[in-house]
């Protein structure tokens, strides 16, 4: 993999404290449309979310937020913001995701609305190993259904988020990755807790079915 | 102007001597624009270590008309004309594994803003993080495509292109977002961009 020179990045680091300021180079020949409107925001989701909230795969894989329950999104943006989640990403969401209290419960009920495909790209195969783990869990390792609190749809309530359709990598990567960038961190108790037990009993292939399975839920 | 004669005698000889392997991909033929090393040359966009995917995905697009620009309709949509599928697999495969060098054309005053842009965006300008997608080493991944190192006319062009619609019928994301991007936000991540190695 190709990577940026050290001595490229120290020039780039000593530019830059010499005195220019993060972010827009030129606020006054920018297009009009952007700026802090609801909708602008919410298209600016969905450029990296996709246009109708399914996901994306970039060089990371971008969750689907459509049909997302409003009360989970809305605790997640504000998790970005106060640095409890995914801190181990190259990429600032606190920074990306900061909105203000108002515009974060907007961009949540709009995304809660949408209703598209699911992204695809699971594997098939896994699905029934899946099923069988979400409907009954694996109770030799303590592992409850997760039909139990996600529902037996997949769809979530209320902070419990829904997983039906959910992107298979995303997935993937949220499990495997549980108690490093989802776990202790926080500082802060929420629900999300239960999940670190559940995350570090689960095997690479138990995660993969599970993911596999809730993707294709509809 | 020696440069530019030298240069095109190594296009002539380099195009004469692959042509003793014309049983083999027609690469002298993409050599005359790209270059013998693939490095990009004037309005040629490098090939050399760019993503398999993406070239495979390009040469398609060109053939259906997808990728509409007025640099492919005048260039490349005849010379892919008759272009097969395998054989276009077989070009992206052989592209991609050459070794890129970074174009280094940029303004290199622009480039702690570009780099600024490219890890985080403009929030309050609702532009996304170029880095979510194209990598934070701007290497790319599968069918998108990697930006390290191109020339600074070619970034700034398919920028500027990418906000005037072409290319839209790809589906992609990037009409939206370079349709917010400044034309001093583009100059900074296009020099930004061709001094990444």
């Amino acid at each position: 993999m190709q990577r940026i020179s050290l001595r490229f990045l120290l020039r780039v680091t000593v530019l830059g404290a010499a005195g220019v300021a993060a972010g827009g180079s030129d606020g006054a020949s920018r297009p009009a449309g952007s700026g802090g409107d609801v909708r602008a925001k919410i298209e600016y989701c969905m450029d990296c979310h996709g246009r109708q909230g399914q996901g994306y795969h970039g060089f990371l894989t971008m969750p689907r937020l459509a049909g997302q329950t409003s009360t989970y999104l809305e605790n997640q943006l504000r998790a970005f913001m106060e640095g409890r989640r995914d801190r181990n990403l190259f990429i600032n969401m606190s920074r990306v995701h900061g909105l203000n209290p108002a515009m974060r419960a907007a961009v949540a009920a709009q995304f809660q609305q949408l209703n598209p495909p699911a992204f695809g790209s699971a594997p098939s195969n896994l699905a029934a190993a899946g099923a069988k783990i979400y409907e009954e869990g694996v109770p030799e390792a303590n592992i409850p259904a997760c039909s139990a609190c996600h529902g037996p749809d997949g769809t979530g309530q209320g902070e419990i988020p829904r997983l039906a359709g959910q992107v298979f990598s995303y997935t993937v990567r949220t499990l495997s990755t549980w108690n490093r960038d989802r776990g202790a961190a926080s500082g802060e108790q929420t629900s999300a807790a239960v999940m670190a037990p559940i995350a570090r009993n689960l095997t690479p292939n138990q995660i993969a079915a599970i993911a596999a399975y809730v993707s294709n839920l509809r | 102007m020696n440069f530019v004669k030298l240069i095109f005698m190594i296009l002539i000889i380099g195009g004469w001597t692959s042509g003793l392997h014309a049983d083999e991909l027609a690469i002298r033929n993409c050599a005359w624009c790209h270059g013998t090393s693939a490095q990009g040359y004037m309005t040629a966009p490098r090939l050399a270590g760019q993503r398999y995917e993406y070239l495979e995905k390009q040469l398609l697009n060109f053939k259906n008309h997808t990728r509409d620009n007025p640099f492919s309709m005048q260039y490349m949509w005849d010379a892919v004309a008759y272009l097969d599928p395998q054989t276009a697999r077989d070009l992206a495969l052989y592209f991609s594994t050459l070794p890129p060098k970074p174009a280094n054309d940029g303004d290199w005053n622009l480039v702690p803003v570009g780099k600024a842009i490219y890890d985080g965006g403009i929030p309050q300008e609702n532009v996304v993080a170029c880095t979510a997608c194209h990598g934070p080493a701007a290497e790319g991944v599968r069918e998108i495509p990697r930006l390290g190192g191109l020339s600074y006319a070619y970034l700034k062009r398919r920028l500027d292109q990418w906000g005037e619609g072409f290319h839209a019928a790809a589906q992609l994301p990037m009409p939206f977002i370079a349709g917010k991007l400044s034309p001093a936000d583009i100059e900074a991540l296009a020099s930004y961009l061709s001094f990444v190695r």
